[in-house]
């Protein structure tokens, strides 16, 4: 594929000052803000983590009461949900999108401000009912990041309703995005890039936007409907008035799968375009990888009840969640095997990203056996609401999302600063941040197994070795991101000068640019062939 | 062989028996249910499978990256696709799911028949305990943990069952067919036994059922599985499955049990009995709010330790306890304990910490104001 | 350059297509209530039997089996009442009306007004449970110290299929405010003698 590649170094010049940064309507400033945003809450969600996993380091209560280590876990879910994951992957897509199709900046600059500075405001309401709370002002918000009714409804806290604000001011920002993205992929891409030609990253991007769009305003719907039956009379999950609290819950999960499909997607896309550059090969079979991430997406919508098992369906209901949920397997299986294959007899090297992306298939696989797992019903009336479900999406999520954007910004981080990042601290990052996952997650497996349950500040004494070695991985972990914040911070600021291509093997639009990009590139769309 | 067993077997005894050897259990139990049977089993099959493919494509994977690094493969392929293989990748894991799905339906379907039950208990979450009401035999109860406070404040050494234990355990006969019906006083709770494979969901307003046959006698522990508030992780399930006619003799203890305390309501108790008696029953049922020493938690849950109500007028304490105070957590105890114990609660809260009331209650004072 | 009004034109059909979409999947959301409704009628998920049955003609009744129904009584939080069913069971055969009896009684010494909600065990039984009376349809308004018998008129559809013997009926009585909030206690995190922080 080549590209006619202009450079405008006379109209490089960017806006300064605080106003830069306030009404920018540049991909790649608000790419870098939302991934600054997602650094700063993955800190503040990390220690709400640390925390917690320093109460449940030993059995007996020795820092927080009950009452205050259920809002913990709380806000711990919610930041790390809709403050971390999910805007980095954003800011990934605003800084890399453009770039990859060939455009000059998104469909809609200015909408694409309002997306960012939302998240902001979003969360200081959410964090600042912590605040209150530690202060001695009432609770935040403590029911669970899935606040099932009644206990955010009739006996939510009086924050639960700055947390519905603040859930629809996320969900604004999100539906925004959304779109801003399906109108950039669809109207934007360079002559000639047609959309079996787009890179893998945009094709899974384009995806999870659907997704966004279709379940976000159904969140929004399910929390206006808790505040109403909080404040305005309606009685849509409480039993006295005719309402139902199973029906929270159906709502809400139709949301919430496809949600924890919108937190993978992207990763798969991350993934597939990293794989194939330190493999120095292309990817296996693009059109499967494709046709499987537009399955995964339909099928998300057709198995949210296998988070609802232990709520009394009928056999049937039973029945047909276990097998769509089985189902997914089957997509999720292709993409790990055309991973693997674009590796076979590839000419592989081991740079910092590939370490990330490699412990990603591990992990992630991982993930995804407990997860097929989970949704046998009968195993998973011993599964649900135990350490073994939270150690089934802490490794999708942390040593698969979280380890996809690591990679993501290992790999990007010269084309955007200029600068090659310090590989040695990279490597140190990794193999502490890969091994550490490992003790703090993997003994959950077991507690799990044992019988602990999940959302409880105290536990047994039979699941204390393993709580206690989760609780010094966790540390260690923790401890680890610091190294990471480092080494972005000093690659921002200098390192041996980075080229075009970047990487040996590395294809693509944005692989054509200069290193760092410039801050308009594209005006002129390159010819793609 | 003998020779070898014998002392072996008495050596892991030992170190199992040793409270220093570490419980690291790694796997689920079967259980004493034929639904913990096959969850056990359904686990099993389908852990096993996920290990062989795990095998499969983790060994795939760590061979290419020491086979095909670029030290030892400088040249790479450029081969991109090979539909053939596709296919078989795609229908392959087609036909080991369907391979799983076909026990574990079977599994389901057997567990799902809760008809022809010998007999029914009504279990009620609370916040945060349970309430069993046994259909039909007039014997109901409530279950609250019984772990010390001192214990989780660290503060006192604990016991073995910490957190596991409670005042009055659920007992049940062994094979039985026993019909669990759910609900919930306020929000959802979960009732969970492992070692019987049941768990389910309690939800106010609804009534969700189960089943079990417990095959060995013994005493089980579960816990609430569904977060339900500050106090989740406090309220224990412990059931004791005993021979069928163990069971029946502890029905009637029971039930001569209520006879005794509605006679207990009508004598007239001494000072002294209703402190002791008071103390232990505070302990268990006001102390996890209102704490050990009566002080409560500022802004939470008042103080008892010099409050108006402790020291002032009777009617009016007795009221808040029997009835509780709507629009707060303050539950109405009236429906949960006996006119003795409320009323040794009562003259106990009145009386101790420094409080200085001086007024001794009587079951019959409760009674009355009921 | 690219032309600044022809790139908003191509953008306007798509993103008005989109916010259409978020609209419509809004909407959705709401409609899942009804939905939820209607399933569960069909279904007779979760229990929920319907409103009061109004019959046309007499039932068929099937004189073959009988079947027990089980009737439990429950309170919601700590409402002041007193409620249980008059028997704990009944045998009756299918399709033959039934009327049986719960007492409630109000001890508090304020007037209560309560409404029960009723529950069906096993689920997939309700929707051949039908009540052609029953307190239920209706808010229960008690007196001080005032007792009550509440009736229930039903029958068990002959269609109940064979292998259920034995349906459960519960109801749980709320207390009818326009508002069912609980005010949590404020949470402080003082320094307690117990606890640090």
């Amino acid at each position: 594929m080549n590209a006619v590649v202009e450079e405008h170094h006379d109209h490089d010049h960017k806006p300064t000052g605080i106003g830069r940064w306030l009404f920018s309507t540049n991909h790649k400033d608000i790419g870098s803000m939302y991934l600054w945003f997602a650094f700063t809450m993955f800190f503040v969600g990390g220690a709400l983590a640390l925390i917690i996993r320093a109460e449940l380091f030993q059995p007996g209560m020795q820092i927080v009461e009950p009452e205050f280590f259920n809002q913990l876990t709380t806000l711990h879910g919610l930041i790390m949900v809709f403050g971390v994951i999910m805007p980095a992957f954003v800011g990934l897509a605003n800084w890399q999108l453009p770039m990859m199709i060939g455009a000059p900046d998104m469909a809609l600059p200015r909408m694409n401000n309002w997306s960012f500075w939302l998240l902001p405001a979003a969360f200081g309401l959410l964090l600042a009912s912590l605040a209150m709370s530690i202060m001695g002002m009432g609770s935040a918000p403590n029911f669970g990041w899935t606040f099932y009714a009644p206990l955010s409804t009739t006996y939510g806290p009086d924050s639960t309703d700055y947390f519905i604000f603040s859930v629809h001011l996320m969900g604004i920002s999100s539906v925004m995005g959304a779109i801003n993205v399906v109108a950039t992929i669809m109207n934007m891409r360079a002559p000639g890039m047609s959309y079996m030609k787009m890179p893998i990253f945009v094709w899974t991007w384009f995806i999870t936007a659907y997704l966004l769009i279709a379940v976000m305003p159904v969140l929004a719907g399910v929390v206006t409907m808790m505040l109403t039956d909080r404040h305005f009379g309606t009685s849509f999950f409480d039993a006295a008035g005719g309402g139902d609290p199973v029906m929270f819950q159906h709502i809400f999960w139709f949301f919430g799968h496809p949600e924890v499909y919108i937190m993978i997607l992207p990763a798969f896309g991350i993934i597939s375009q990293i794989v194939p550059t330190f493999s120095r090969k292309p990817l296996f079979g693009y059109s499967s990888m494709v046709y499987a991430t537009a399955s995964i997406a339909f099928l998300s919508f057709i198995v949210w009840a296998h988070h609802m098992f232990t709520t009394g369906m009928p056999v049937a209901g039973e029945l047909f969640f276990m097998y769509s949920t089985m189902l997914i397997a089957v997509p999720t299986g292709v993409k790990v095997f055309n991973w693997i294959s674009t590796m076979w007899r590839g000419a592989l090297t081991f740079e910092t990203p590939m370490l990330f992306a490699i412990a990603f298939i591990f992990l992630f696989t991982m993930g995804g056996f407990t997860g097929l797992m989970l949704c046998i019903v009968p195993a998973d009336f011993q599964y649900h609401d135990t350490y073994f479900v939270v150690a089934h999406f802490h490794y999708v999520l942390v040593t698969g999302a979280a380890f996809s954007i690591m990679a993501a910004v290992y790999y990007w981080l010269p084309k955007w600063t200029g600068n090659m990042y310090d590989e040695t601290l990279g490597k140190w990052h990794f193999w502490l941040t890969c091994i550490s996952a490992n003790v703090l997650f993997f003994p959950m497996h077991f507690v799990g197994l044992a019988g602990m349950p999940r959302r409880i500040p105290d536990y047994a004494l039979q699941f204390a070795e393993f709580n206690q070695i989760a609780s010094i991985g966790a540390f260690v972990f923790g401890f680890s991101q610091l190294i990471f914040l480092y080494l972005v911070i000093k690659c921002v600021r200098g390192g041996k000068k980075a080229t075009s291509e970047v990487w040996e093997g590395a294809q693509g639009l944005e692989f054509e640019l200069p290193s760092p990009a410039p801050f308009h590139s594209y005006t002129t769309p390159p010819e793609v062939k | 062989m003998r020779a070898v067993s014998r002392p072996l077997g008495l050596a892991c005894l030992l170190l199992a028996s040793n409270p220093l050897y570490a419980d690291y259990q790694l796997n689920l139990k079967p259980g004493v249910t034929s639904f913990s049977q096959g969850a056990y089993d359904i686990h099993t099959i389908v852990m096993w499978i996920c290990v062989v493919i795990g095998i499969v494509v983790y060994g795939a994977m760590t061979y290419s990256i020491l086979k095909h690094r670029k030290s030892n493969n400088p040249s790479p392929s450029q081969f991109d696709d090979n539909t053939t293989i596709e296919i078989l990748w795609t229908v392959i894991p087609v036909l080991i799911l369907i391979a799983i799905a076909i026990p574990a339906t079977k599994v389901l379907l057997d567990m799902e028949d809760t008809s022809n039950s010998d007999m029914s208990i009504k279990i009620t979450g609370y916040q945060w305990k349970w309430h069993y009401d046994y259909v039909g035999e007039d014997v109901s109860f409530f279950s609250n943990m019984s772990t010390p406070k001192e214990q989780i404040s660290n503060q006192a050494a604990k016991t073995e069952n910490y957190l596991l234990e409670v005042d009055n355990t659920v007992v049940v006969p062994v094979d039985t067919k026993i019909r669990f019906l759910f609900t919930a006083n306020d929000v959802i709770h979960a009732w969970w036994v492992p070692a019987f494979g049941v768990k389910k969901d309690a939800i106010p307003g609804f009534i969700n059922e189960s089943w079990a046959s417990i095959q060995e006698p013994g005493i089980y522990r579960g816990q609430c599985a569904e977060l339900c508030g500050a106090n989740h992780g406090f309220m224990p399930i412990v059931v004791e499955a005993k021979s069928k006619e163990d069971y029946l003799a502890w029905l009637d203890e029971k039930k001569a049990e209520k006879v005794a305390a509605a006679a207990s309501a009508e004598k007239t108790w001494t000072m002294d009995e209703l402190m002791a008696h008071g103390e232990t029953t505070y302990n268990t049922n006001c102390a996890a709010c209102h704490m050990a020493g009566g002080e409560g938690l500022p802004g939470v849950f008042p103080g008892l330790k010099g409050s108006a109500i402790a020291i002032g007028d009777v009617a009016k304490h007795i009221d808040v306890v029997v009835n509780g105070v709507a629009g707060t957590g303050m539950q109405a105890f009236g429906p949960q304990l006996n006119d003795a114990d409320l009323a040794a609660i009562i003259t106990y809260e009145r009386n101790a910490w420094g409080n200085n009331a001086g007024d001794m209650v009587q079951p019959s004072d409760v009674k009355s104001a009921r | 350059m690219t032309d600044h009004n022809q790139q908003t034109n191509i953008n306007k059909p798509v993103v008005g297509k989109l916010l259409l979409l978020v609209a419509m999947m809004f909407g959705f959301g709401y409609a899942l209530v009804p939905l939820y409704d209607v399933f569960c009628e069909v279904t007779g998920l979760n229990g929920k039997t319907g409103d009061q049955v109004n019959l046309t003609s007499a039932p068929v009744v099937d004189g073959s089996r009988l079947v027990r129904v089980t009737f439990l009584a429950s309170l919601n939080e700590s409402m002041p009442w007193e409620f249980k069913p008059q028997q704990s069971f009944i045998e009756v055969y299918p399709g033959k009306p039934t009327t049986i009896n719960y007492i409630a009684k109000n001890k508090s010494k304020e007037s209560i007004i309560g409404q029960a909600v009723p529950s069906v065990a096993p689920g997939l039984a309700a929707a051949y449970f039908q009540k052609t009376e029953c307190f239920c349809f209706t808010q229960q308004e008690l007196k001080p110290g005032e007792e009550k018998l509440m009736p229930v008129t039903f029958i068990v559809d002959s269609e109940l299929p064979q292998h259920m013997n034995e349906v459960i009926l519960s109801y749980t009585f709320f207390t009818s405010t326009e508002n069912n909030q609980v005010s949590q206690p404020e949470v402080a995190l003082s320094l307690n003698q117990d606890h640090k922080l």
